[in-house]
């Protein structure tokens, strides 16, 4: 038995119209998250490295069970960050929908301990997108030192990205569970 | 109508009687009587009264209260509208200031032409030194234009939109400046480093370099204008087998603070890729 009355009607039809709510509801939300992320939060560096709120979101939103619109998500992050970043447009992008695509695998996998789930993806995510900036930017000519990069960059942004982690992950699960509202048995 | 002879008697001696009393009070022979008169009706008068207030006091007590409660809300409003007001208007001391020393700066530069931008944010990715203006291209902002404050060189701008900017800042790891030392006029190129950090490299071994020069913009490679201050050479590193000296600078403008910058819109890049071999060649 579906939670409201017309969906009991039209499931599917139900289910489109929060497929699209959800893609529509990203705009807003990346977009503040965006603009959070540049005027606040890369002003408050650990060493060199930064938190990455929208890489968080994209991960968090992926990560929740009845979620359908985790790439979309993770298509309009990876263009607003590309938007606003001096990294080479496909950075952002492919970056993303590399941490959609690990949250969901996790998703899978892990998913009686959805927090676990949510800081390895974080984990995995934050080295990987980094590492794509790295060759990205020795692609462009940029010599850049790994060791260093890995030391006052990379570890100090995991470090940040875990703690931010678990208020972003129970933000979006409240936001999923308004747009995927749970089944409810007969 | 009968009046008396008796009557009449009392009654004038009444008013002798009143007459004579007014005249002694007059010549201030009743002052000792009234004294012993009138001091046990006043300390009884103050008696009464004290209490009257008191009582009075304890009657309006709650009502005040009220009123003080209500007095202490408007209060409390008011200084929390005027200590608002005061941190704005600190606010806009402080940008008029910059702007100031902007505009005395532009003074001083008559060659140059200026728009002032805000800086309005920094890039998301760690890895990059880069920051967000609020001037874009309806402003006449161009890619390549260099970017300056009072203190000294900032960096140049990397990318264009309408209404905003992004400037690289010359301490970006992919940033690369051409400068001479003062007063060696040794040639140097000024890189930036993951950190933030400024350093010098391609300092020829015959240069005499010395902490506390100034680093100043050559306008080789045809970047930047020449003669905008960097720095100042904070640490020289010198080895003989070495084929060039290295040195830290200490930038002049503090880039992780930066809030109103220059944008210098009558000064074009030039593309020297043409005349570079390696890069010409299809």
């Amino acid at each position: 038995m579906w939670a409201n009355t017309g969906a009991q009607r039209h499931p599917s039809r139900f289910y489109g119209k929060a497929l699209n709510m959800a893609v529509l509801i990203s705009i807003p939300i990346l977009g503040a998250l965006l603009i959070l992320q540049t005027v606040v939060v890369s002003n408050i560096p650990l060493l060199n490295g930064t938190a990455d709120l929208v890489l968080l979101a994209v991960i968090a939103w992926a990560l929740h069970k009845r979620v359908q619109t985790a790439w979309q998500w993770g298509i309009i992050g990876g263009l607003f960050v590309a938007m606003v970043s001096g990294v080479p447009f496909y950075v952002p992008i492919i970056g993303m929908l590399a941490a959609v695509g690990i949250a969901l695998l996790l998703r899978q996998r892990v998913w009686q301990v959805p927090i676990l789930a949510m800081f390895i993806a974080t984990f995995i995510s934050t080295l990987l997108m980094h590492a794509l900036t790295i060759v990205a930017l020795q692609i462009s000519g940029v010599s850049t030192p790994i060791l260093q990069g890995l030391n006052l960059i990379t570890l100090p942004s995991v470090l940040l990205n875990i703690l931010l982690a678990v208020p972003l992950y129970v933000l979006l699960g409240e936001l999923a569970n308004v747009l995927y509202p749970e089944e409810l048995e007969a | 109508m009968n009046i008396t002879p008796k009557r009449s008697l009392q009654t004038v001696v009444l008013a002798l009687i009143v007459i004579g009393l007014i005249a002694l009070a007059l010549g201030g022979y009743l002052t000792p009587v009234s004294r012993y008169i009138l001091t046990p009706l006043v300390t009884a008068q103050t008696w009464l009264s004290t209490r009257f207030q008191a009582v009075q006091n304890y009657l309006d007590a709650p009502q005040d209260m009220a009123r003080l409660r209500q007095r202490n809300t408007e209060l409390e409003a008011e200084l929390s509208r005027l200590q608002t007001e005061i941190i704005e208007l600190k606010q806009q001391i402080s940008e008029t200031r910059v702007l100031e020393a902007l505009v005395d700066f532009a003074r001083v530069n008559p060659d140059n032409q200026y728009i002032a931008a805000k800086v309005i944010g920094r890039d998301p990715n760690p890895f990059l030194q880069y920051v967000i203006i609020n001037r874009g291209s309806d402003d006449g902002l161009r890619r390549g234009m260099p970017v300056v404050t009072q203190q000294g060189l900032v960096g140049r701008v990397a990318a264009v939109t309408a209404g905003a900017a992004r400037v690289q800042l010359i301490s970006d790891n992919g940033s690369s400046v051409n400068v001479l030392l003062e007063p060696s006029r040794a040639p140097a190129a000024l890189e930036g480093d993951l950190t933030g950090d400024l350093s010098l490299d391609m300092i020829p071994q015959s240069a005499k370099v010395s902490v506390g020069d100034l680093v100043l913009t050559s306008g080789l490679g045809g970047n930047f204008p020449s003669n905008i201050l960097v720095g100042q050479v904070s640490n020289v590193r010198s080895r003989d087998n070495d084929l060039f000296q290295r040195a830290a600078v200490q930038p002049s403008v503090e880039l992780p603070q930066l809030e109103i910058v220059l944008v210098i819109t009558n000064f074009r890049p030039v593309d020297m890729s043409p005349l570079i071999p390696g890069e010409s060649e299809p």
